[in-house]
């Protein structure tokens, strides 16, 4: 293996990392934080997706000047309508199983089926192709040999701004505090005086939200089809579980250990024995570790 | 008054069962029509994962018959088709077959898709003696007697689609497949194929179904600089595949890569961008230029829109309805051995050309096709071969 090719797989697993991050900062928020195993996240993740096939198709049809820049109003789209959704969704359906997490997973891996097949009989059946804005198309060369694909570029810096900002409104702003209070202590919170129901759902809308960004940036490099986020929900949950529910530090750890070991191993080995291999690894720091790798310390 | 117990019920209920059934069957005007008419079954996935696929082969049966209605049915009879859903799920598709044989008794079934479906019904076939006509390229190391495969099996196509790559284009090769029974049957074809054209196999990859990450698999392609990439990736996985691919500097036009799996189906969800100049090895192509083609891709649109294309398991769908109308008038019967029996060595003018069953294996004779892809979703043939006898079992 010569020098350009090790720094080429450095780099994919970086913009792995990046990936898993993406996916998982959103399930993290509702599923650490709030304790809502939410199953139809993946089915979020394609809403964003095909909200941004149809930005695509719109600017195609009538802004073809500005088809360069359709990535930003995708994006930016894609989160509006996924956080009204994870809104509604939370308000009409989430907030009468909060007690009961059993239910919840049953309830939501039911809806996540019935968004499935709505979106195969509303968005159709085939796979969607979503148009590459060109100057996302090809690779950046910083010396010859190496080749560093745009979009992947991208994605990490759009992981960055996006974990900036989670950062910023959960630990900078007043509304942060709240989801912070409510999460530690949702009795006492509700005594001082917090209005718990509105944080609840805001924060659901939040986590769906990245959820549609996460699924907005896929359509980069992966399909978009009404299964795609059946594709993105193990992984996510995965990134999640081992890093810690209840810690966004515990996300970026663990989508980093696992995003470098994966690329390391599948250069090493298979594809499939390097997913087995992972696996493996989970499952066994998970038994000695039930609570992940990172845990909050916070009286039970 | 008396309550009403189990044994009770069940009486009154077998009673008014027996008397629904006699009312319906008194007034039914089906029953004057029934010896004008042939039930056959056609069982695809219209849900689930697999409906993406299936869908459209079921459009393409549907057009058959309607075709061989408007000539006047088969032996004098009206094609009555039952559709059933087969949902993606293995079991529901045995029970469904079980359903349109003993139920409907259905004189032939068109359907599945995978290979994980026909599995699960065919035992249902061989058991109640139906006949399945199977639309899909496959991997082959199968024969049934209650099953006629109008598709290639594996060596069909990938030992055409070797030797034309190592004439063409170069003797260095790349496998990359999705891990399950079909790439790695084609690729234990493809490697002593590789052997015996004086070619070297560089790599051989798997990756997991549905797998989007192939930029660790695309690095080992760059070091290891092979002439051609055999690809056997399926479904969403190939939208990856080939977008990564082309972001990592290895599209159509710098590397040649050749896929088994790929029909213009699967072009619009790849990106007609992302695909540009990649080969596929197929029986049939939408451009190939004939009569009978014409008129057929011309149907398909009339009846279904536009904008629709048609790959090679539909072709092979719509084929399969046609021969068993021919086989069916040859024996002048519709049970399933007289039916078979007349298969045997039966030809076809199909829109991939002329092709005949096979005089034992219950395979096609079929040509292999290569084309490339072109910005407009089509493909561009490069070569076509000679009709290839079906060897599901090949001597490897």
């Amino acid at each position: 293996m010569n020098v350009e090719i090790a720094a080429m797989q450095v780099f994919s697993g970086i913009s792995l990392f990046t990936i898993l991050v993406l996916m998982a900062l959103g399930l993290s928020i509702v599923f650490g934080l709030m304790g809502v195993i939410n199953m139809a996240h993946g089915e979020v993740m394609a809403l964003g997706a095909y909200v941004t096939y149809y930005t695509a198709r719109f600017f195609g049809a009538y802004l073809p000047s500005l088809m360069g820049a359709y990535v930003f109003f995708g994006i930016a789209l894609a989160f509006l309508v996924t956080f009204a959704f994870g809104y509604l969704l939370e308000r009409s359906f989430i907030r009468f199983l909060y007690a009961r997490p059993l239910d919840t997973l049953l309830a939501t891996w039911g809806l996540s089926l019935v968004l499935q097949q709505a979106y195969r009989s509303g968005f159709g059946a085939q796979e969607v192709s979503v148009p590459m804005t060109s100057w996302l198309t090809g690779a950046w060369e910083p010396i010859a040999g190496i080749q560093l694909p745009l979009n992947r570029l991208f994605i990490i810096w759009l992981t960055l701004l996006v974990s900036g900002g989670v950062y910023l409104i959960l630990y900078r702003t007043r509304w942060g505090l709240r989801i912070r209070a409510v999460t530690q202590n949702r009795a006492m919170s509700g005594a001082v005086g917090i209005d718990t129901g509105r944080v609840d759902a805001m924060s659901f809308a939040l986590g769906c939200g990245l959820a549609g960004i996460a699924g907005s940036a896929f359509t980069m490099i992966g399909s978009t089809n009404p299964l795609t986020g059946q594709l993105y929900i193990v992984d996510a949950f995965i990134v999640v579980v081992f890093g810690g529910v209840q810690s966004l530090l515990g996300t970026f750890a663990s989508g980093f250990v696992i995003a470098s070991s994966q690329s390391f191993l599948e250069f090493l080995l298979s594809g499939s024995m390097a997913k087995v291999s992972i696996l493996l690894a989970v499952i066994t720091v998970l038994y000695f570790r039930p609570t992940g790798l990172f845990t909050s310390k916070v009286r039970q | 008054m008396a309550r009403m117990n189990r044994r009770r019920f069940l009486i009154t209920g077998g009673k008014l069962a027996a008397a629904g059934a006699l009312t319906y069957s008194g007034l039914s005007p089906r029953i004057g029509r029934a010896a004008d008419t042939v039930k056959v079954g056609i069982l695809h996935s219209l849900s689930g994962t697999i409906a993406i696929a299936e869908a459209a082969i079921v459009d393409a049966e549907r057009l058959a018959i309607d075709e061989i209605n408007a000539q006047g049915g088969v032996l004098g009879r009206r094609i009555e088709p039952i559709i059933e859903d087969g949902a993606s799920d293995w079991p529901t598709f045995a029970e469904k077959a079980r359903k349109l044989l003993v139920r409907d008794k259905v004189a032939v079934v068109f359907g599945c898709y995978t290979s994980a479906s026909r599995k699960s019904v065919l035992p249902v076939f061989e058991q109640n003696k139906g006949l399945l006509y199977y639309p899909t390229y496959y991997e082959g190391q199968e024969i049934s007697k209650n099953c006629i495969y109008t598709a290639q099996e594996a060596t069909q196509s990938v030992i055409a689609a070797i030797e034309w790559l190592a004439a063409n284009k170069g003797k260095s090769f790349f496998l990359v497949g999705s891990d399950y029974i079909y790439p790695r049957t084609c690729n234990k074809i493809a490697k002593p194929t590789i052997a015996r054209v004086g070619g070297r196999t560089l790599g051989e990859e798997y990756a997991p179904l549905g797998h989007t990450e192939f930029s660790s698999i695309i690095n080992k392609i760059k070091a290891a600089k092979p002439d051609c990439i055999y690809s056997t990736v399926v479904g969403g996985s190939n939208v990856a595949f080939y977008k990564q691919l082309n972001a990592a500097g290895l599209s159509g036009a710098k590397q040649t890569l050749l896929s088994t799996v790929v029909s213009e189906n699967e072009i619009d969800g790849i990106g007609r961008d992302n695909a540009v100049g990649y080969y596929a090895c197929m029986g049939y192509f939408q451009s190939q230029k004939s009569a009978t083609n014409d008129r057929f891709v011309k149907a398909i649109k009339a009846k279904y829109g536009q904008e629709r294309v048609v790959g090679d398991p539909m072709e092979c769908g719509y084929t399969g309805v046609h021969f068993w109308r021919l086989a069916a008038e040859k024996a002048k019967s519709f049970a399933v051995e007289k039916v078979v029996a007349a298969s045997s060595n039966l030809e076809l003018d199909a829109p991939e050309g002329k092709i005949k069953l096979h005089a034992s294996n219950h395979h096609t004779w079929k040509h292999a096709r290569i084309g490339v892809a072109r910005a407009d979703g089509q493909f561009d043939i490069v070569h076509e071969s000679p009709l290839i006898e079906p060897n599901p079992y090949p001597k490897l």
